[in-house]
């Protein structure tokens, strides 16, 4: 294998799993470490600069980054990233002082953005301070898309929704709440420099089973009966409740029916019981709130009687795989059931719907109709206008409309720039010794053997009782310090130099994860089974270096490495440093320096 | 030295001997010798030996002197049976040791100090009288505890971290173990493992005196240019006689050094030794030539390396002094008083 280039902002981005996983690329580590010594509110600033919702994301958010934690491959659960996001949010000092102040001299430059959701609300964020004048335009009176039309209150209260929607409203951003964009043509056709589409997948899919017709007074369709519970237009529902389908959709009209009345809601899915797409911790709460779910069991028809909703019938199925191993659902050829309930909520899916935007004004849509979007520039065909969100590319979550929204701003201020849209600034990237003395490092390496600390739940009796009662009470400072404590500090990086390393095997002897070796060189897939410890995940890279006395290379699989600085500690050259890696990634309004490429 | 506990986390794939373990459970405590000691690289030795040949850790005892090298048993086995003795005096307590429980699997740590200066006498004796051991000199060529004073196996002419040249004569404690009649002599080097760890274990397989002596550098007071037990010079002096292949019936351990002509030893056990020859002319069952192979390259300054003399048919101390075949304390009263009719016997045959 050829030699790492460890000066390539990428290699070291990958071994903080965390950060690479998460669509933002939020310093992961480095907030956790803030979060451990106190200092909220700076923990804070650095979630707000990359994700701009850390209260928000530290309740909801679909957490990318845990399933790639570090920890989760030496034990059985990662850190709890995300809760500790909110911990972040839920103890720091007031930060307004922190926020960019609004800009009274704006460039000139207009820009409509369509939809209040994160990812416009994530553009306004990067675009205000530069000078633009920005508009956001919602058919909701207020700012926040399905985080607050969606997301029942009892996951995220409308005072955290007030509150982080509010810093980017406080940049000096128009929020023209309750219009309704109509037309595309019409709002390019008022002067706007750019417009940047960020309408969310407002679409329920229906379920269009015989008895639909007869008993559609309650039938209802998930997302529109969230918004109205969220809105308070419903607050009620029958006793007995069937949610169908699997994913968070699913799991959030379920608990939220439990609370408006339902006492026995069920939720039935088509799948088996693990493919189902809602989170596991969502389907865990739901469980815990008394809700079973059923599985391999497909809806056949509505039953009904006198215009009433009595129920439905399930046929019963089995998976089976083909030689290739695709799995079809075929049915088990017992009698059908029938589950009689009072009303049905059907959360089987969601879709895009762009009715508004013109087929002729040079905005081009794919088969499936969808926009064409650049998913690295986020640009559409026609020049002045920008997708992100939910809009782009479909429904995900809000992290991932965040993520589009940087990407978005960053384009629009390139092109109102007069440069090059594709042209992409690199990240910034310091790397720093963390040795403060013979046996001093400037981060806590002692490996703490605990496992995953649980977050306080309300007492069921009272979280049930009130809809608009967070059922989540977050860590206390106490259980915080532990669970920071978890974090193996990724970010902190092995750094090895050839020339001063004599080949003791002082750091292959201490390394408690058998990571390090010292071997003849080979092509990849062969060095990885010849390693003290075979190396058999391809995704993890492997770290080569040449240039040793003997000729041999040096390789150190980064999969398991615990960041504990031993072999640091041991090597008697200084040979190994463990070395701060912090990427800062470019958003809007960084100038463009592709030609400086640096790191260790 | 180092302050950091090591954590007890491990690689999630480490293999598992017959009995269960991994090589993590063969450790000991943390080591408090300088970052970089050779004497490390060999306690990571020791460790992977045992664990592949999956020893139960209580049946070994470890027996060490006083020195760098006689602390390490501290850091490895930590379920193991240990005695740290006074300074050379480590072969008379293992052969105590030994005589007393003869079940035991005795591994003694000993350093080119506490073996060649001041323990000479005693390890000239355990070796003459064939006790049942593995003996590892871990051979800096200086008292490494007391600041870096040299040793009796600094070769003469090397100079000492200071520049101090050292006149006289060295010991070389392979000659001395092949003179003296040890039936399993080996030379290594800390730096290399893949020659190190079967050597270990053939030693401990051997049921005679084993000696095998380490070369292990000094990190802090004798791995300078001028020294010969250096990291570089051990490299560029190197010259392994023979690679082994230890085999227990059991598939062999695939070792990547080019193919030479193979030699099975069969042991009194059963066991085999699978040598590849590295040097056509070495026979490792010619206690003569071996002597005299040692000497010529010695005389041309290259560090002879391998598995230097087996006998096959070794004799132990136990062997000698026909004692009985269990260990002491597990002998009752039955064993132990024979009854009046057998010392009416020996009585009568005095008379
Ligand atoms: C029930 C449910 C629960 C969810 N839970 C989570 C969760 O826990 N965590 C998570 O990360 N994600 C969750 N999501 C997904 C997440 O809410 C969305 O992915 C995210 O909000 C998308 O952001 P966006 O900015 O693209 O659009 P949206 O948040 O959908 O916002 C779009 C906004 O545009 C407005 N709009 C649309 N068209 C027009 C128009 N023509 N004129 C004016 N305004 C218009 C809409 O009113 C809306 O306010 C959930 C989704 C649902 C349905
Ligand atoms: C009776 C006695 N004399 C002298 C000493 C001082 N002393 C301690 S260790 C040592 C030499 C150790 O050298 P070696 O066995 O080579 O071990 P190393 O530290 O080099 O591994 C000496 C002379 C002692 N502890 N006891
Ligand atoms: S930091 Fe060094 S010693 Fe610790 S696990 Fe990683 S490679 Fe091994
Ligand atoms: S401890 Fe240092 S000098 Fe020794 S092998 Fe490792 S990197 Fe090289
Ligand atoms: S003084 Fe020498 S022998 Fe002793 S621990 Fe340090 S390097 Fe090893
Ligand atoms: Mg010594």
């Amino acid at each position: 294998m050829e030699s790492t280039d460890i000066s390539a902002p990428d290699y070291f981005h990958k071994v903080v799993d965390c950060q690479w996983a998460c669509p933002a690329h939020t310093p992961v580590p480095e907030y956790i470490r803030l979060i451990a010594a106190g200092r909220y509110g700076d923990a804070y600033m650095i979630n707000w600069k990359s994700n701009v919702f850390p209260g928000i994301l530290g309740r909801t958010c679909d957490r990318p980054c845990e399933p790639a934690c570090r920890r989760g491959r030496v034990e059985k659960e990662p850190v709890a990233i995300c809760r500790l996001k909110r911990v972040a949010a839920d103890f720091k000092d007031d930060v307004k002082g922190r926020m960019p102040a609004p800009v009274r001299l704006k460039n000139g430059k207009r820009v409509a953005l369509v939809g209040g959701g994160p990812a416009s609300l994530t553009v306004a964020r990067d675009l205000a301070p530069l000078g633009y004048d920005i508009t956001v335009f919602d058919r909701d009176r207020k700012a926040g898309g399905m985080m607050r039309s969606q997301i029942p209150k009892f996951r995220l209260p409308d005072t955290v929704i007030d509150e982080e929607t509010g810093y980017v409203l406080d940049l000096g951003v128009e929020f023209v709440g309750g219009r309704n964009i109509d037309s595309l043509k019409g709002l390019l056709d008022e002067g706007y420099d750019a417009v940047f589409v960020g309408s969310g997948a407002p679409r329920g899919r229906e379920l269009d089973l015989p008895g639909h017709q007869e008993a559609q007074a309650n039938i209802h369709i998930g997302i529109d009966w969230l918004s109205s519970v969220s809105f308070g237009h419903i607050n009620r529902i029958g006793k007995r409740v069937i949610v169908l389908g699997g994913g968070n959709t699913a799991m959030d009209c379920c608990r939220s029916a439990r609370r408006l009345g339902g006492e026995d809601v069920k939720v039935v899915v088509r799948s088996g019981f693990e493919e189902m797409k809602a989170s596991p911790w969502e389907k865990e709460d739901a469980q815990h709130e008394g809700i079973p779910i059923f599985n391999y069991m497909v809806p056949k028809s509505f039953t009904h009687e006198g215009g009433r909703l009595t129920g439905v019938v399930f046929e019963l199925v089995q998976p089976e795989f083909d030689p290739k191993g695709r799995r079809t659902l075929v049915p088990t050829g017992e009698p059908d059931l029938h589950f009689p309930c009072d009303d049905v909520l059907v959360a089987v899916g969601q879709e895009n719907a762009f009715p508004w935007i013109e087929r002729d004004i040079g905005l081009a849509f794919d088969k499936r109709n969808m926009p064409v979007v650049d998913p690295d520039t986020m640009a559409s065909t026609h020049p002045k206008v920008f997708f992100g969100g939910d809009a782009a590319f479909g429904p995900k979550n809000i992290i991932w409309a965040v993520a589009h929204g940087h990407d978005a701003a960053l384009s629009i201020h390139r092109m109102l720039s007069g440069e090059d849209v594709t042209e992409r600034p690199l990240p910034d990237v310091t790397v720093s010794s963390q040795k403060m003395g013979i046996h001093e490092w400037s981060y806590d390496n002692e490996i703490t053997p605990d496992r995953r600390f649980r977050v306080p739940l309300r007492d069921k009796v009272i979280a049930l009782a009130d809809i608009r009662t967070e059922v989540e009470l977050g860590y206390d400072v106490k259980l915080a310090l532990q669970e920071a404590h978890r974090c193996l500090n990724c970010d902190v990086q092995t750094v090895f130099s050839s020339s001063l390393c004599i080949e003791c095997d002082a750091c292959v002897d201490i390394c408690p994860m058998d990571c390090i070796s010292f071997t003849q060189n080979g092509d990849e897939a062969d060095l990885r089974t010849r390693l003290k410890a075979p190396a058999p995940h391809a995704d993890q890279a492997l770290y080569v270096a040449d240039g040793l006395k003997t000729g041999r290379v040096m390789v150190k699989d980064e999969d398991v490495c615990l960041h504990c600085g031993l072999c640091a500690e041991r090597c008697p050259t200084g040979a190994w440093d463990m070395k701060k890696y912090f990427i800062e990634m470019s958003h809007a309004g960084k100038p463009c320096q592709s030609s400086r490429r640096s790191a260790a | 030295m180092t302050y950091l506990a090591k954590p007890k986390f491990h690689h999630p794939s480490l293999p598992k001997n017959a009995l269960g373990y991994t090589h993590r459970d063969y450790e000991g405590s943390i080591s408090t010798l300088c970052a970089g000691c050779g004497h490390d690289s060999i306690s990571a030795a020791i460790i992977e030996a045992c664990f592949e040949l999956a020893i139960e850790p209580h049946r070994v005892a470890k027996l060490s002197g006083i020195g760098c090298s006689s602390k390490t048993p501290t850091y490895f086995l930590g379920h193991s049976h240990g005695f740290n003795s006074v300074h050379g005096r480590m072969p008379s307590v293992l052969t105590g040791a030994n005589l007393a429980n003869r079940e035991l699997i005795y591994l003694g740590v000993s350093g080119d100090g506490d073996s060649a200066s001041i323990g000479f006498g005693q390890f000239a004796h355990a070796i003459r009288r064939g006790v049942d051991m593995v003996y590892v000199v871990e051979n800096n060529g200086v008292y490494g505890l007391t600041k870096g004073q040299f040793s009796a196996t600094a070769d003469r002419g090397t100079k000492s971290k200071r520049g101090v040249m050292n006149n006289d004569s060295p010991i070389d404690m392979v000659g001395i173990a092949l003179q003296l009649g040890a039936t399993f002599v080996a030379r290594s080097f800390s730096g290399d493992k893949a020659q190190l760890v079967p050597l270990i274990k053939a030693a401990i397989s051997h049921r005679g005196a084993a000696f095998i002596d380490v070369l292990s550098p000094c990190i802090a007071f004798n791995n300078h240019a001028g020294s010969t037990k250096s990291f570089d010079y051990v490299r560029e002096h190197n010259q392994a006689v023979n690679k082994l292949d230890y085999l227990l019936g059991r598939a062999p351990i695939a070792v990547d050094y080019a193919p030479g002509t193979l030699q099975v030893v069969e042991q009194h056990d059963g066991s085999k030794l699978v040598l590849r020859k590295l040097k056509d002319e070495y026979d490792v069952s010619d206690r003569v030539a071996a002597m005299n192979f040692l000497a010529r390259h010695a005389a041309k300054g290259q560090v002879v390396t391998g598995l230097l003399y087996v006998d096959n048919e070794p004799e132990d101390l136990h062997l000698h002094l026909a004692t009985v075949d269990r260990s002491l304390n597990s002998l009752g009263d039955a064993d132990l008083c024979p009854g009046a009719a057998t010392l009416e016997k020996i009585n009568a045959s005095l008379r």
